[in-house]
């Protein structure tokens, strides 16, 4: 193969240091048996203990949980037929509006959309009377909404890359477009639907910043209670649950990547 | 096709079109005219804190102090222009560390490639707010930073890094890394390397290859990967708010504060809007070079 030169390669093992060894020093402290967090005070696994016996931590995992299904599940589906528009529909009135409205949530700062989205529902309220109440169904909303745009994208981008003759052979044969999309398009486009939820939902669960612009009085997500402990400092059960999700989250990763690369050798 | 069918067909596709459109009218679009209509009010303590739009003769009762308030007061422009600033850094330091990065990873033989690309993008998948509170252990007064210094004997007492600019900086830096090395890595990948070859046997040296060949080529992943950095590190607001001191502000900041803290819708909706013009230009390149990458690629 290429040689790389020294500058690449040192390069490269200090990015990969700098994005990773932050990671692993919080997994290292969630061991830690003191309460100050940055002292070491011998190997312990009491903080995750401590995590399992912590409803408010369980009760915001839960809410955000549900959340993060249902706005992916919302967020699948409008961004499929999106996606499904702006691929195979050709021109129509308000293309490029839609286009637009398409691509902008996703490049929004977090404030801006958290802001107008909580005005939305206040003015909503006002003119309606709903929503009475702002909480699972607000963050939900907003959510599903930035969520869809990325849905969208990887669901036009696989429509793109495809080639159109199934479809075209199909209708050929007398199918009607509709049973066509069922039969033909939505098969095909089943791997990016699920990326596209997988995202969606990991997206949901990490957003702390428009959840707290539109959530409510006792509607307290995951991240907005992770939030409101480390705006104090580091704290060590915030070091476990940090730990749980780090490595899940590689697990999984871990898994998609070696399933993927199985599927993808060339045989 | 008989017409019946044909008719019911475009019932369907009506609603394939109309379903996702209607919802972002109202839940993305509409929002932007609201903000703008309460960034004409005026704050009163009420429920909500903001003046109607219509007064009681039913004309409409327009106010632009908001937007004079934040001309004239010397804090705003001063955290506009920080965020400014502060984005730019961030992006100068993300391009100068995610460049080599990304030519790396698309120089690299196949098997190792697959790898390193997923340790790039595995940290999207890990929350957000728990990597930037990763940087609280390590840059504590008591953090692992200060620490090892301490050990290694080149300060004799911590030195103050966290609830500075530079922990805004780094922090910046750190989460948006990724956003930079995807496209750069999926314009050089694209590359042909024999052009550099070429340029070195034509007896370029390796610099000269560099500049001339190389990164006028990388150009479109360089303008997307800083696009993609600047533009949500200019509204950020968990990093400053964790990582960065009292003075230290960025207006994603003071936008959360003006409408949490000080309750002033109509003034932090007028923030809203300013930055969303400030943002204008870069947001519309981007979606143009992400427009004519989907081309390309298709």
């Amino acid at each position: 193969m290429n040689r790389q030169s020294r500058f690449v390669i040192s390069v490269l093992s200090f990015g990969y240091a700098f994005l990773y060894v932050p990671l692993i020093l919080v997994i290292v402290y969630s061991f830690n048996d003191s309460r100050i967090a940055t002292i070491w005070g011998g190997f312990s696994t009491r903080w995750y203990g401590e995590l399992l016996r912590n409803d408010q931590i369980l009760d915001a995992a839960l809410l955000s949980l549900t959340i993060a299904a249902t706005s992916a599940t919302g967020a699948t589906i409008l961004g499929t037929m999106a996606g499904l528009v702006l691929a195979r529909f050709g021109r129509f009135k308000g293309r490029t509006l839609f286009a637009g409205m398409i691509s902008s949530p996703m490049v929004m700062p977090e404030v801006i959309t958290g802001l107008s989205l909580l005005l939305l529902f206040v003015t909503l309220q006002q003119l309606t009377g709903w929503p009475a109440q702002r909480g699972f169904s607000t963050i939900t909303i907003a959510h599903t909404t930035f969520s869809m745009a990325y849905v969208a994208v990887i669901v036009q981008s696989r429509l793109v890359a495809m080639d159109e003759s199934l479809e075209e052979a199909a209708m050929d044969l007398g199918g009607r477009p509709l049973r066509v999309v069922f039969d033909i398009t939505l098969p095909l486009i089943a791997p990016a639907m699920v990326a596209g939820w997988l995202l969606s939902f990991t997206l949901s669960l990490d957003d702390l910043v428009i959840a707290s612009f539109v959530s409510g009085p006792g509607s307290t997500t995951l991240p907005m209670y992770i939030f409101s402990k480390v705006k104090l400092g580091v704290s060590p059960d915030i070091n476990a649950l940090a730990t749980i999700i780090i490595v899940t989250v590689s697990i999984g990763v871990a898994i998609a990547w070696l399933v993927g690369r199985h599927v993808n050798k060339p045989r | 096709m008989s017409a019946v069918s044909s008719k019911r067909d475009q019932v369907w596709r009506n609603i394939a079109v109309a379903t996702p459109y209607l919802w972002l009218l109202v839940f993305f679009l509409a929002p932007f005219a609201i903000i703008l209509k309460i960034s004409l009010a005026d704050p009163v303590i009420a429920q909500p804190p903001f003046t109607p739009t219509f007064d009681d003769q039913g004309r409409i009762a327009a106010s632009v102090d908001s937007f004079r308030f934040l001309l004239t007061d010397k804090l705003y422009a001063i955290t506009y222009v920080r965020s400014v600033v502060m984005a730019a850094a961030a992006t100068i330091l993300c391009l100068a560390l995610g460049f080599p990065m990304a030519y790396g990873i698309a120089r690299s033989s196949a098997s190792v490639r697959s790898l390193l690309l997923l340790l790039i993008v595995l940290p999207f998948w890990i929350s957000f707010l728990l990597r930037v509170y990763a940087w609280m252990g390590l840059m504590n007064n008591y953090g692992v930073i200060n620490n090892f210094l301490m050990w290694l004997g080149v300060i004799d007492s911590p030195i103050q890094i966290m609830y500075t600019d530079f922990a805004v900086f780094v922090g910046l830096a750190y989460s948006y890394l990724p956003f930079m090395i995807l496209p750069l890595y999926a314009t050089l990948e694209r590359m042909d390397i024999s052009l550099v070859e070429a340029a070195q046997d034509l007896g370029a040296s390796r610099t000269r290859a560099f500049w001339d060949v190389t990164w006028p080529l990388a150009k479109p992943g360089v303008i997307a990967g800083c696009l993609l950095v600047f533009i949500p590190a200019m509204g950020e607001y968990v990093i400053p708010y964790l990582l960065g001191g009292p003075e230290s502000l960025l207006i994603g900041r003071v936008l959360f504060d003006e409408f949490f803290v000080n309750r002033d819708w109509p003034l932090a909706s007028a923030v809203a809007i300013v930055l969303l013009i400030l943002l204008v230009v870069p947001i519309v390149l981007l979606q143009r070079y992400q427009a004519r990458d989907q081309e390309n690629t298709a």
